[in-house]
């Protein structure tokens, strides 16, 4: 007897739990070849606004963590892809890379999270300072994590470049909104399973799939999003500046049109941890 | 002693009749499904605004506080024009710091809850005096809980009187009736007693859900049930009773649902200030931050409205 053949249904990972869209959309998931392989949500505003308030909710909770223990948690997630190399790896193959391409992403995945968590509790020391001063008085320069940011990721190595820029931002604190690429939403989708079993904390991390059309908009204006980064086209990055500037947000965007090489170990550098943070000088009287 | 009060709880049970557990929780589960969007869903948002009890019962209420209250109930808001909730709610005690934040004609009432709220345990003679104060400190509304332990215990004729006796000490003010609903248990229960409150109240008084110092408050099922009785009590009577939901009301996408419930039970005449309420405080904020969203086009964050404290 021939067993029938169990299909998985891709549901994003949202404020900790696996959805679909409140609006029911989906759109069709095809492999390299055209053949269709499985209905993606596509998320509505609505379901970008849900995201921003799990992120909201659980932003607090995680910036007070530890940095010693968010850096334990995302060696976690490290931990996590490693253990699921084969189905990252799948899951890349379907968007037409090839075995040996495929591989080499989710290795570099994995190194890029241990890179960062090994950033968790050092970057304070690199970025805070002791600024001199002509009076009785330490200065004292600290950081702290923006808020929710919402991060664009791109076509060009999905699973990679959405790690390369979800992973600083997590790393000090902030908590995250990413739309994974309209053209690669698989590896995301399957992202999401690991982050669920990776010890971080519900809505810290919030995947969505989708049309970037329908949800750059919302990116731009909606006020909560303390910064936008990732990659975006000209047009894009217009629309998302304009909004960013009504309500004063941070905008560190990657330009489409020019290749970017995910691979380099110039993607992984604590200038990208310092993109999401804020600084706080605060003056001490000496001897109080 | 035991075979009356069996009697009276099979009389009043019969004489108001069963709720259909079922069919109730399928029919409210259909209100989440309405949409409301644009002109429709700015109108709901508005009319709640208006309902709304903006509420502070806690402990460490001072007088600042309930000045600040006050302020923002006179002014929810300085972008979306004229809009101001229906009432302030506090305790007792600070009636009198309410009354002079808001003025002696203000158009927001002042509610109090009273006759020792939340519990009700105390003399009868003390709650009805404490109805008296709040009312001559300038109350226009009293919130009241009925005696939940005498009504399980079946002596509803004394809970009835308790609701008289406080109805006849508020004179001119506005009485709600707590039935304190999670400590009913049942909607059978929750029925009955709306139905008890109501035959010894005046058109215009409220009975209200719970006092939102419980676990379980307001919930569309048990908001329904009440409205179901006020609207049979109407057919039955002539007599409009009005409704309060409290506590557990959080945000504006379930207020919209509970007012489709309503519109859909009672009809228009109860979409009005007089006829409908909400007590809540967090409330009041999602609302204003859907209103401005509807204006503006982009969502607000939730630290741009007062007392929104997280900061993240």
């Amino acid at each position: 007897m021939t067993r029938l053949p169990i299909t998985k249904t891709p549901k994003v990972y949202v404020g900790g739990a696996f959805i679909r869209s409140e609006s029911a959309r989906t759109f069709p998931l095809r492999d390299a070849a055209g053949n269709f392989v499985a209905n993606i949500p596509q998320c509505s505003r609505k379901d970008l606004r849900n995201a921003v308030e799990a992120a909201a909710k659980a932003g607090p909770g995680w910036a007070k963590r530890t940095a010693y223990n968010r850096g334990q948690i995302i060696y976690r997630l490290g931990e996590m892809v490693e253990a699921r190399r084969t189905e990252l790896a799948a899951a890349l193959r379907l968007g037409g890379a090839t075995a040996t391409a495929a591989t080499k992403e989710v290795s570099a995945t994995v190194d890029r999270l241990i890179y960062y968590a090994g950033w968790a509790d050092k970057y304070e020391q690199v970025l805070g300072s002791v600024n001199p001063v002509a009076a009785p008085y330490f200065n004292f320069t600290v950081s702290e994590p923006m808020g929710i940011i919402g991060l664009l990721a791109p076509p060009e190595a999905p699973l990679l470049a959405l790690i390369s820029l979800l992973a600083p931002a997590i790393t000090s604190g902030n908590t995250v909104v990413a739309l994974a690429s309209s053209a690669q939403p698989y590896p995301a989708i399957i992202l999401g399973e690991m982050l669920a079993t990776s010890d971080l904390p519900s809505g810290v991390v919030n995947l969505l799939t989708g049309l970037r059309a329908e949800l750059i908009p919302t990116f731009a204006t909606h006020a909560h999003f303390r910064a936008l980064g990732g990659v975006a086209n000209k047009a894009e990055q217009t629309a998302l500046k304009l909004g960013a500037a009504e309500s004063v947000k941070r905008v560190k965007l990657f330009a489409a049109e020019a290749p970017i090489n995910w691979f380099s170990s110039e993607q992984q550098s604590v200038d990208a941890l310092r993109a999401y943070l804020e600084f706080k000088t605060v003056w001490h009287p000496i001897g109080a | 002693m035991a075979a009356p009060v069996q009697i009276a709880v099979r009389r009043l049970f019969n004489d108001v009749g069963p709720v259909d557990y079922v069919g109730l929780e399928e029919r409210v589960a259909k209100f989440g499904t309405r949409s409301l969007k644009k002109n429709a869903k700015r109108f709901g948002l508005k009319l709640a605004v208006s309902m709304i009890d903006l509420t502070t019962l806690e402990g460490k209420d001072t007088r600042r506080k309930v000045e600040a209250l006050c302020q923002k109930a006179r002014q929810p808001h300085d972008d979306l024009g004229t809009l101001a909730v229906a009432a302030v709610c506090v305790y007792p005690a600070m009636v009198p710091h309410a009354r002079r934040a808001l003025g002696p004609h203000s158009a927001v009432r002042i509610a109090s809850v009273a006759t020792a709220f939340p519990s009700g345990q105390t003399a009868l003679k003390t709650r009805l005096a404490e109805v008296k104060w709040a009312v001559a400190e300038g109350a226009d509304e009293i919130d009241m809980v009925i005696n939940r332990g005498a009504f399980l215990a079946g002596e509803f004729s004394s809970v009835q009187d308790e609701i008289a006796a406080v109805r006849a000490t508020c004179g001119a003010a506005t009485l709600k009736v707590i039935l304190e609903v999670s400590e009913l248990e049942t909607y059978d229960n929750i029925r009955a007693a709306s139905f008890l409150a109501m035959r010894v109240l005046r058109p215009g008084d409220f009975i209200k859900t719970s006092t939102g110092k419980t676990t379980l408050n307001a919930t569309l099922g048990n908001n329904q049930v009440m409205l179901e009785a006020i609207r049979d009590y109407y057919l039955e009577t002539g007599v409009p009773i009005a409704m309060k939901p409290a506590g557990g009301i959080r945000t504006a996408k379930q207020a919209l649902t509970f007012l489709v419930a309503v519109k859909e039970t009672l009809g228009d005449a109860w979409l009005n200030n007089t006829r409908y309420r909400f007590g809540a405080s967090a409330l009041l904020n999602d609302l204003l931050r859907q209103l401005e969203k509807e204006k503006t086009g982009a969502y607000p964050a939730p630290y741009y409205f007062s007392e929104a404290t997280e900061s993240y």
